[in-house]
């Protein structure tokens, strides 16, 4: 029978209460006294050199408080990208400074170069209007190949390719893999695009600086994935203030997926502001704005090669990519490409042999940066799509193709020859799952019924593995990482028993106030309801790394459970000392610390009241008070895994293409709210449908942004989507962390794409468009219209 | 947005009156242009408000066929009209979402002339007359290329009266961003022949597809145009679809509007 409360039980998300009644409370929300907005200018140019800025027009505008400018900015430190990367040569990458506001050049367009600090936000903008800016315009460079080959027209003038570093996993691999495909029986190459996003966090970017002269204190209230980093970033990094000085504080955050995690200008600008005007400066991006400035995602262009023998079995995997980074450095741009791309080359498969080959390449574009699955969804969409081709090829069915390749469940832990250690798994589980819960065998019929209604109809199959809860701290510090990426958690029991947890991870819609606070009710034997748990404020909580990467569960969710255990432990001191019993004979269950053997017991509540009023408490060996924290570090990732499928239909006459079933098997290990893991596979799936049917960002060969509103870039909608069929029953427990969890977050984000384009490649097959092998994302009934016809 | 006066008349002469006020600016629903007010790319400095006048509202049978008021929202268009036209109720009735249903009006959206708007297929498509403060305009005289019609001045339209057709569907082709028209047909069978009006496709806004009218007026049957090319130039081409999709369109959806008539 289901639980009602605790781990496994789907406990509604208590946070929906306040967000589906209006009384979130987001940045945007938080009004104070004296308030003043800022307004930014943004170039309308992709590339071109700032000759002058007169501000005195804007300055003299009344009720204007404060011009700033890229000169402003250009004595302090610059926005750092988070992990260095090594060329294949051993050359350290290129990081060019990213300013706080443009200076010398702007670099995209909606690269902000000025600023206004007003009484109000209209005449803000209105100020922004009358700033007197000179350009001398330059060529835009917009095709990463293109900016490759041209080494005279350059995004940073001193880095002569435009290239960010030129790396290769595992370069020492190469030579092997080179000669494995000479010798291939047979060899599938394909190239593909992997589609440029833009974020579409519901709630846009917002920021509050708020200097105290008093205190020479600073809060900033911002839009954050990971208040801690930010914190860190423009303490040590871009501004020197001390980071004992500045509180950053994420409130309620509608959404971020990946946009979020980084730092952005707008912080620091909103900071300086304040600091030099005295009252609070606020910001709150307009949907323009979000187009234009969030950190965008994917942007891959591959080409994959996978060698096998005649019967399907993989003998080795190379890829080359270039990976659009956009105009500067965000600070993850760097290792998205890489350490989370090139390290997922061997996807479930015991292919013996990989080698990865990535060009990360500046442009006039916006920055790339990690975006739900970060990576992944890009390796998996390489893999997945060149063995569906490779078995059309050779005349061998996709799914038995899958089996024979999976590595085995008696296999792990599975070294694969791309880094990575998998812990745990079962493949071939997950794959029976799929076919029994989408009714593949019955696809036949089904297919027969859409013909007769003059559609094709398609299945598309993708099985995916991905690497998540990113860490462990040494070993990311040795590929390059400038941060830990532990977390952390206080556990504070208050005296009356009730609990408050600080947690460094953020929740922006995940529900981990309602998750976290079932580990602690399941594991304390109290009412979820006696549980609050606190994050988002650096003044509140531990040093923790935040959300991102599916990690808070299996990291912060780690820490917790292991501050918790410290709790029961001091706990068990406690009631051996109220009880006269030995603290080795106390156990404590089902809320209770109990003698074994006897029926001499304490409540959880009488130990906490104990411990806060300690009449009658060891005092001479243990400290009153109950309250515990813990750091957790993990040994590995978590390697969540599933089967997708998808059933496409498409109208020939018009090349639309509706999914009509999507059905995903995952393995994500224990599950702690099955309804709220649903929710995050439907999340994901929508997105991941989205890249493959709908969303495409778009700029033109003058670097403008075509896609640049709702009216052109397509955010999928309910219908758009089918109804889901989600399983995750097939579970085998992450072996290093104590919850036995893995990361559910970016699975369907990460696993979907190909499912959807295999479906569509399928149906177009099986109605006779045998020519058509690859239609890259996204498949627009246009594109689809002309493959068929071409 | 810049700030602006806002005057609200109750009669077409007191609006016509306020229009003829230097830098005034018509607003109907204000769909189209309250967003483009609020990006600073329109800056009228009186808003006239068009939608305070009864005789500009509503849907009625008139003598020579449906009469409905420019400023009657898009949502009573898809419930009122459904008795006397329901290929025009059931145009209505897919435009946007029902927030755009429950501002945007009739007269808004021939004035603006939207070359991816559904309405002016209908207009076009029916043979309909487009009454003004000033004139009666018919339908064929009207739209004069994108976002261009032939109002002047101080002009704005008070009413549409649409001939009922014997039979007639409208089938659109979603953009799938905005949910405009990628490509849209009107076909409508009179008496005395058959209107086919195209909107999304052409760079010209809505038009007439002549050939097929012709061989639909022989034949009302999708298979009367199999043999029919609609050529790709003059077609829009952009991010949702080439000239040579959207002449594609215009095919293939003129035989489903056929069917669905």
């Amino acid at each position: 029978m289901p639980k009602d409360s605790g781990i496994g039980a789907s406990s509604k998300r208590r946070e929906d209460v306040r967000f589906l009644t209006g009384r979130g409370r987001y940045t945007a929300d938080i009004q104070l006294h004296g308030q003043t907005y800022a307004a930014f200018a943004r170039s309308i140019h992709a590339h071109a050199r700032i000759v002058s800025i007169d501000t005195s027009a804007a300055e003299a505008m009344e009720g204007v408080l404060a011009v700033f400018t890229g000169a402003d900015f250009a004595a302090v430190g610059g926005n750092p990208a988070g992990w260095l990367i090594q060329s294949r040569n051993g050359e350290a990458m290129k990081e060019p400074k990213r300013p706080v506001l443009a200076h010398g050049k702007v670099r995209h367009v909606g690269d902000a170069y000025a600023a206004v600090i007003a009484e109000t936000p209209e005449i803000a903008r209105s100020a922004v209007e009358a700033l007197d800016v000179v350009f001398e315009e330059l060529p835009a460079i917009v095709d990463m190949a293109a900016a490759v080959a041209d080494s005279t027209n350059r995004v940073h003038d001193e880095i002569s390719d435009n290239i960010c570093y030129d790396w290769g996993w595992i370069e020492d691999n190469r030579a092997a893999v080179d000669a494995a495909f000479k010798a291939a029986p047979h060899v599938t190459s394909l190239k593909l695009i992997n589609n440029r996003l833009v974020p579409n966090a519901m709630e846009p970017r917002a920021s509050i600086g708020v200097y105290d002269p008093g205190t020479e204190d600073y809060k900033l209230y911002t839009t954050s994935q990971n208040p801690h980093l930010t914190r860190l970033l423009i303490a040590a990094f871009v501004m020197g203030i001390p980071e004992h000085k500045l509180n950053v504080i994420a409130p309620d955050v509608g959404g971020g997926f990946g946009s979020k995690i980084y730092h952005y200008g707008e912080e620091a600008l909103v900071l300086a502001a304040s600091r030099r005007i005295g009252r609070p400066v606020k910001w709150v991006a307009d949907r323009s704005e979000s187009f234009l400035t969030d950190a965008h995602g994917r942007d891959h262009v591959t080409t994959i090669e996978l060698a096998t023998d005649k019967q399907g079995n993989f003998l080795a995997l190379r890829t080359e990519t270039l990976a659009n980074v956009g105009a500067y450095l965000s600070n993850f741009a760097t290792v998205t490409p890489t350490f989370l791309h090139g390290t997922l080359m061997a996807g479930p498969y015991k292919t013996p042999l990989v080698y990865v080959n990535v060009k990360t390449v500046f442009t006039n574009t916006a920055p790339v940066d990690a975006y739900r699955g970060a990576g992944r969804p890009e390796a998996t969409y390489s893999i997945e799509r060149v063995v569906d081709k490779m078995c059309r090829e050779l005349g061998l069915d996709p799914v038995a193709v899958r089996r024979q390749n999976f590595i085995q469940p008696d296999q792990f832990p599975y070294q694969t020859p791309v880094g990575l250690v998998y812990d745990t798994g079962n493949y071939g589980a997950t794959l029976d799952k799929l076919m029994t819960l989408g009714n593949v065998s019955g696809f036949e019929s089904r297919r027969a019924k859409s013909a007769e209604n003059g559609k094709l109809r398609g299945f598309g199959l993708s099985t995916w593995v991905e690497a998540c809860g990113i860490a462990p701290s040494a070993l990311v510090g040795a590929l390059g990482a400038r941060v830990g990426l532990y977390d952390a958690a206080t556990v504070r029991v208050n005296p009356t028993g009730n609990i408050s947890v600080m947690v460094g991870a953020h929740s922006h819609g995940q529900g981990h106030e309602t998750v976290f606070a079932q580990i602690v009710a399941d594991k304390l034997g109290i009412p979820e309801a006696n549980i609050d748990i606190v994050h988002g404020d650096t003044s509140k909580i531990p040093f923790g790394m935040g959300s991102y990467g599916s990690r808070s569960l299996a990291v912060c969710g780690s820490a917790m459970d292991k501050a918790l255990d410290k709790v029961i432990a001091k706990g068990k001191k406690i009631a051996a000392h109220m009880l006269e019993a030995a603290e080795g004979d106390i156990i404590f269950a089902d809320g209770k610390f109990s003698v074994t053997g006897t029926d001499k017991a304490k409540t959880f509540g009488e130990i906490a009241f104990s411990a806060y009023v300690p009449h009658n408490y060891p005092l001479a060996t243990l400290e009153p008070g109950l309250e515990e924290t813990a750091f957790y570090d993990p040994a590995n990732f978590t390697y969540p895994a599933g089967a997708y499928g998808c059933e496409v239909e498409i109208d020939p006459d018009t090349g639309r293409v509706e999914v009509v079933s999507f059905t995903c098997a995952d393995d994500f290990g224990n599950v702690m709210n099955p309804m709220i893991v649903e929710g995050q596979v439907h999340g994901g799936v929508a997105q991941g449908i989205g890249q493959a049917l709908l969303e495409g960002c778009t700029y033109d060969d003058n670097g403008q942004l075509l896609s640049g509103s709702y009216m052109d870039y397509t955010m999928p909608r309910a219908d758009d989507l089918p109804m889901y069929t989600v399983d995750h029953s097939c579970i085998t427990p992450c072996t290093h962390n104590p919850l036995g969890v893995k990361g559910c977050g970016e699975a369907g984000a990460i696993g979907s794409p190909p499912a959807v384009v295999n479906a569509v490649i399928d149906a177009l097959q099986r109605g006779g468009h045998t020519r058509i092998t690859h239609i890259d994302m996204p498949l627009t009934p246009s594109r689809v219209w002309a493959a068929i016809n071409a | 947005m810049y700030n602006f006066d806002f005057v609200k008349p109750g009669n077409i002469a007191d609006a016509a009156k306020a229009l003829a006020t230097d830098g005034a600016q018509a607003l109907s629903g204000g769909q189209t242009l309250v967003p483009t007010m609020k990006q600073r790319l329109a800056s009228p400095s009186v808003l006239v408000s068009l939608t305070g006048i009864p005789e500009m509202k509503g849907v009625c049978m008139a003598d020579d066929g449906v009469s409905i008021g420019a400023a009657t929202i898009h949502q009573t268009v898809a419930t009122d009209a459904a008795k006397y036209y329901p290929a025009l109720a059931k145009l209505a009735g897919g435009i946007g979402d029902p927030a755009v249903r429950n501002r945007g009006t009739l007269g808004g959206s021939l004035a603006n002339n939207d070359p991816s708007a559904c309405y002016p297929s209908a207009v076009l498509g029916s043979g309909a007359t487009v009454h003004t403060n000033k004139r009666k305009i018919k339908a064929d005289d009207y739209f004069q290329g994108m976002f261009t019609t032939a109002l002047k001045d101080g002009e704005f339209i008070t009413s549409v009266t649409f001939p009922v057709p014997q039979r007639a569907a409208y089938v659109k082709f979603d953009q799938p961003a905005s949910r405009f028209a990628l490509t849209a047909v009107f076909v409508a069978k009179y008496a005395d022949g058959v209107r086919v009006a195209v909107t999304g496709a052409a760079e010209n806004g809505v038009f007439r597809w002549t050939e097929a009218e012709a061989a639909l007026t022989a034949n009302f049957a999708a298979s009367a145009i199999a043999n029919l090319t609609v050529p790709s130039k003059g077609m829009i081409s952009d991010l949702h679809g080439t000239s040579a999709y959207r002449a594609n369109l215009v095919k293939v959806l003129t035989g489903r509007a056929v069917t669905a008539a």
